[in-house]
This record gives C-alpha cells, structure tokens and sequence, in this order.
C-alpha cells in the first residue's frame, strides 16, 4: 500500500490531530456558537462564532489553530515536542471557549429585555469536545505517569473552575437556570448520591458472599449468572413499573414497612431494583477474580500452614481485589444512569430536572439534569479506575 | 467457559433453553396480539381504575413501532460501528486507535437517558432524538466488541493464511471476520439490548413505543398501563437476549 512510504518523507506526522482540527473548523464555519433568544422557552437565533467573538478573541483562536497546525506535520519540530505543544495547546483553547461564550453573553444582553437568553450552541461543545479529544490523544501518546497525567487534569479542572468563579458565565440561560435552582441542585445532588450509595451497600453485602458462594459451589454458578443475567437484560423502567404493584400491597399489608416508607412509588422500588441490577457485576467479577488466583499460590499458602479462613482473607481476597473494584467500577457509573430513570418513579435525583424539564420543553431545565450526571458518571468512573490501579500488586500498574 | 460440562449434559441443558426460549416468544406474541383479552383480570386486579386497559394505541403497534426503533437504531450502529472497527484495525487507519477506544469506553460510562436527553436541544422532540441517541449509545459496544474480536485474532493464522497466498481482503473475509464473530455479536447483543430499554423511555422525548403506555400510566397513576407495558418489554428484551445467545453460540467454534 501507499503507506509503505517511510516516515521520514511524510507530510503529515499526526493525522488523529489533523482530523479533528478539520472537525473543529468545519463547525466553526458551518454551526452556530451560541443562540439568542427573547425569553426561557422560545427556541434561540444561531449566532456564528465570527459574529460571537471580537476581534481579538478570534485571532487567539487562530493563533492556537496554527500552533495545532503545525503540531500535525511531521517537520520540523520532533515528536515529543509536537504532541507537548499539542497537550498545552488545549488549556488555552478551552479558556478562550469558555471565556467567549460568557464575554459574548454580557455584551449581548447589554441593551436586551431582561427576559433574552443566551445560550451555548453546536460549537461550542465541539471545541470543548475537540479540546478534550486532542488532550486524550495527546496524553496516550506521550505515554505520560499516573502523577503527571493527574497534574494536566487538575490544570484543565482549574482553567474551568476560573471561568466559572466570578460571574463571567452567570448571563448564560443554563447559569441563570442553576440560579433559580441552586437549593433544589444541591438537593437532588444528595438525593441522587444517597440512592447511589444506598443500592451499592446492600449490593456489595449481598453480591460479594454470592461472588465467593459460586466461586466454591460450581452446581451453583451457571443457574445464579443466568438468573442475574436476566435483572441485566430487563429495560430499568419496565422494573421499577412491576415493583410498584407489590410494592404498595407490601406496604398497605404491613404497616410497619409502609411506616418505614416502604411503598410502590419513591425510594423502596429504585432501591430494590438497583441492587438487583447491581449483583450480576459484583457477583461475576468477584467470581472471576477469585477463580483468577492460581493453584501453585494457594497451594504455596496451604504448604505455609494457613488456614483457609487465613488464605480467603490475607491471599484470595487482595489478589482477587482489582477484579472486584472494576467490578463496583461497573456497578456505579451503572448505578448513577438508572438514578435519572428512577426519577419518574419519584425517587429525585437528577432525572428529576430532565423530566421536569422535558415536560415544559424547558431545555436549560433539561441540561441542568443531563450535564451534572454525566460529569458525575465520568467521575466516579475516573476515581475508581484509580483505586483499581492501586490496587493492583505494586510492578503490574 | 463451561468447558467441564460434557457434550450429553451440555446437550440437554440446550434443549432445555430452546424450551424456554420458545414459550417465551409464545408468550410474547400471545400477550402483543390478545392483551384485551386479559381486560377482566385487570379489571379484578385493580378494581379502583376506570380504565384498567390501554386502549390509546393497540399493543401490537406499540411493539410494531418498539422494534422499528431499535432496529434502525442498530442497523445504524452495527454499519457504523463495524466500518469504524474494521478502519481503525487496518494499517490505513492503525493512528487512529487510541483514540477511538479510548473514546467508546468514556462514552459508555454517560447515561443512556442522559444522552437522550441532551439529543433533545439538538434534534427537537419526537423519533429524530431518540434514533441519534440510540445509534450514538449503541455504536459504542460495537467498535470496541469490532476491535477486541479483531484483536483476538492469533498473529501466526494470519501468517498461515498470508502464506497460503490469500489478498488481504481474503484475510478479512475468510480468516479475520469469521474469528471474530462470536465477540462483534456480543457487542451488538449489549447494543441492542441497551436500545431496547432507552427506546422505552424514548416516549418521554415524544417517540411511539412499549414505554408510551408504562410512562402514562406512571404520569397518571394507572398501574394497570404500568404493568402491561412494562411485560411486553420485559419479555422483548429476554428474547432478544436469549436469541442472542444462540448466535453468539453458532459462532463458538469448538470454544
């Protein structure tokens, strides 16, 4: 093929780089950058980046766009140099990004009615979104530390929390939206947290004997994945619908569960179908990670004089560690998706912006639910990736 | 996995699942095509509902309409994803890699009803969002199940078959593809599986399936439409599931 070329006479040294500066381009010509429009609910007027940004804004783009640039060809800066350039390249980008948005809001609301909104648009989130591409790219390739991939992380973390401290971004629509809600927010934050945390302990409680139970009893484990299997395969929705009807009768029987809140709508039933979800993970990786540890090391154990309560605890169990946290890796993000559907069951949380907001076709409302759940979801799934590689045997990381 | 079990036991537990899965599909046609007829158990079981039958739309639709958009979603997905899997696994596009695994797996950690939702600002209400978001969601499985399949792929049979003189499209065709199967359709079952639980909230962004009758009967505290939706899909979803499974298992070779 054409590739055959050696490296030394191509053109371009980063395609992956070329890409998505092309994307980001594209959309800077071709989709809006924010949207104007005359109150909450009416659908905005696009406003294009080159009418968004003055003058100066726009050659700071060009400027971080030609440095990009030349991070892609293959001459003359060397590699490392090309991918760091491309790496601290993107702090600025997703400054200037933020900054724009929040700059261009101010100045357009000057002499609106106070009921006009500004919004973000389709490129803005594609320059945040390239900006977090390139970072990515950029960090896989340099082949960079824990340490050091964690201290661009908290410079990019204190880029954004610049732009959002002071009240450069507080006249966008979603900041006022936050405003009008801020007790409610941190409320349903609390409330979608707790019912994360209040499914995973039991799930945990019940999941890891069973994980340890089909780890001995072999009878047992093929009936238990399947049956768990099918919690797994059944829509969230569709469970916590079928445990309203018993769940209500079990309350109105039993008026002790129903005083302790037991009933069909609310906490009880996202709760119940939330560990159900939860075991097949928990169950199957503490199984594998268990069934992972070798023979010639218990063996060895054995031959020391251990016990067997000895071995579980101080051999089986740290061995089989990292498998059980990918596990309850897993099971959280999992567990912070079904939250938001658990919200039309009453149960709160996030979800509970993004139906209301979707009934009133409300779509700050909507983005207010939406956006703190993903952010969250890639969270917990960042620091429990974290506590998998620690756990890890030192030398495997 | 079960490879302690031998070939008469593990041949019995296979007809045992075929039982299963055949009752299933009668059952789930059963209840699509003659949920009325179960209108006077419904009436018994919830004597306090003027109305303990969802009569907006007939069942039959609403599985008509589910199906429709998972399968569009996916078909979007499966083309998608396994074009980008295959790209990012030849030499052409070999850079590309990281990136795009990197990618699917953060894209898996965001909620599938999140997503839903921030494809309504961009798609408007109705079909349109909830197609982008299934196929977005569902292409994820996909490429990454399109790359570790192509992955698994034993260095030394592609030399074996470049020896035997075959192209590389030979390769992909006769060696790669087939070797692979088994992990690019457990990727698409996690895909349309996934699909088939968001299309269900899909009806809250305004898009016809079996999740119209569970949401209003949630909305309006009718527990009869509730549970009616909520069988239909639940028993959808376990034969997909279990289909699934039977072709994943065609494709074991021996493993």
């Amino acid at each position: 093929m054409m590739l055959a070329r050696s490296a030394g006479d191509r053109l371009i040294g980063n395609r992956v780089l070329l890409t998505l500066l092309v994307a980001a381009f594209a959309s800077a010509i071709l989709l809006p950058f924010a949207s104007l429009s005359p109150n909450r609910l009416a659908s905005g007027q696009p406003v294009m980046l080159w009418q968004a940004l003055p003058g100066w804004q726009l050659t700071a783009l060009a400027l971080i766009g030609l440095a990009l640039l030349a991070a892609t060809l293959a001459r003359p800066l060397p590699q490392r140099t090309s991918l760091w350039l491309s790496l601290i390249a993107t702090l600025p980008l997703l400054g200037l990004d933020f900054f724009s948005l929040g700059d261009y809001a101010h100045r357009a609301l000057v002499d609106a009615s106070p009921a006009a909104r500004v919004s973000q648009g389709a490129t803005f989130w594609i320059l945040l979104f390239v900006s977090a591409l390139i970072a990515i790219d950029a960090l896989q390739r340099l082949r960079l530390g824990l340490v050091k991939r964690a201290l661009f992380g908290a410079a990019a973390l204190v880029v954004i929390g610049v732009c959002f401290s002071g009240d450069l971004l507080s006249p966008l629509s979603i900041m006022r939206e936050f405003a009008n809600q801020k007790d409610n927010f941190v409320d349903q934050l609390v409330r979608h947290l707790l019912l994360v945390a209040g499914a995973l302990i039991p799930a945990l409680a019940i999941g890891l004997p069973l994980g340890l139970l089909a780890n001995r009893r072999d009878r047992l484990r093929n009936g238990l994945f399947s049956l768990l299997n099918v919690f797994q395969t059944l829509p969230s929705i569709a469970v916590f619908g079928l445990l309203i009807a018993p769940l209500s009768a079990l309350g109105r029987a039993v008026p002790w569960l129903g005083d302790l809140g037991v009933s069909g709508i609310g906490v009880a039933p996202a709760i119940i179908a939330l560990v159900l979800y939860s075991l097949l993970p928990i169950v199957r990786n503490t199984y594998s990670g268990l069934a992972g540890v070798s023979p010639g090391t218990l063996e060895a154990a054995r031959g020391m004089g251990m016990t067997s309560r000895q071995i579980l605890w101080q051999v089986e169990i740290p061995l089989a560690l990292p498998v059980i946290l990918s596990g309850l890796r897993i099971v959280t993000v999992q567990a912070i998706g079904l939250v938001v559907v658990a919200a039309l069951i009453g149960a709160g949380g996030f979800g509970a912006f993004i139906f209301q907001g979707l009934g009133q076709y409300a779509i700050d409302l909507v983005l207010l639910g939406a956006i703190p759940t993903i952010v969250l979801a890639v969270i917990a799934d960042f620091t429990l990736q974290i506590l998998v590689t620690f756990s890890r045997p030192p030398g495997t990381r | 996995m079960n490879g302690a079990i031998p070939g008469a036991q593990r041949l019995r537990a296979a007809s045992a699942g075929n039982r299963v899965l055949g009752v299933l599909i009668v059952l789930l046609i059963a209840l699509t095509l003659g949920m009325d007829q179960l209108e006077p158990l419904f009436r018994a079981l919830f004597p306090d509902l003027g109305n303990p039958l969802y009569s907006r739309d007939s069942f039959l639709n609403l599985m008509l309409a589910h199906i429709g958009l998972v399968l569009m979603s996916s078909l979007i997905s499966v083309t998608v994803g396994v074009a980008a899997g295959l790209f990012v696994t030849r030499p052409v596009g070999r850079e590309f890699e990281p990136m795009v695994s990197s990618l699917a797996a953060i894209g898996q950690t965001f909620p599938p009803a999140a997503v839903l939702a921030i494809a309504v600002p961009l798609a408007g209400f109705g079909f349109a969002p909830t197609i982008i978001a299934l196929s977005l969601y569902g292409l994820l499985p996909v490429i990454q199940n399109t790359i570790a399949g192509l992955g698994t792929v034993p260095q030394a049979t592609l030399e074996a078959a470049r020896g035997n003189g075959m192209n590389r499209w030979q390769i992909l065709r006769r060696v790669e593809l087939p070797l692979a199967m088994r992990v690019i359709i457990a990727g698409i079952r996690v895909s349309v599986i996934i699909n088939i639980g968001t299309a269900t909230i899909g009806s809250t962004v305004g898009a016809k399936s079996l999740g119209t009758p569970l949401i209003a009967g949630l909305v309006g505290n009718n527990l009869a439409y509730v549970i009616q939706g909520a069988l239909l899909v639940g028993l959808l979803a376990i034969v997909t599931d279990l289909l699934f499974e039977r072709l994943e298992r065609r494709f074991s070779f021996g493993r």
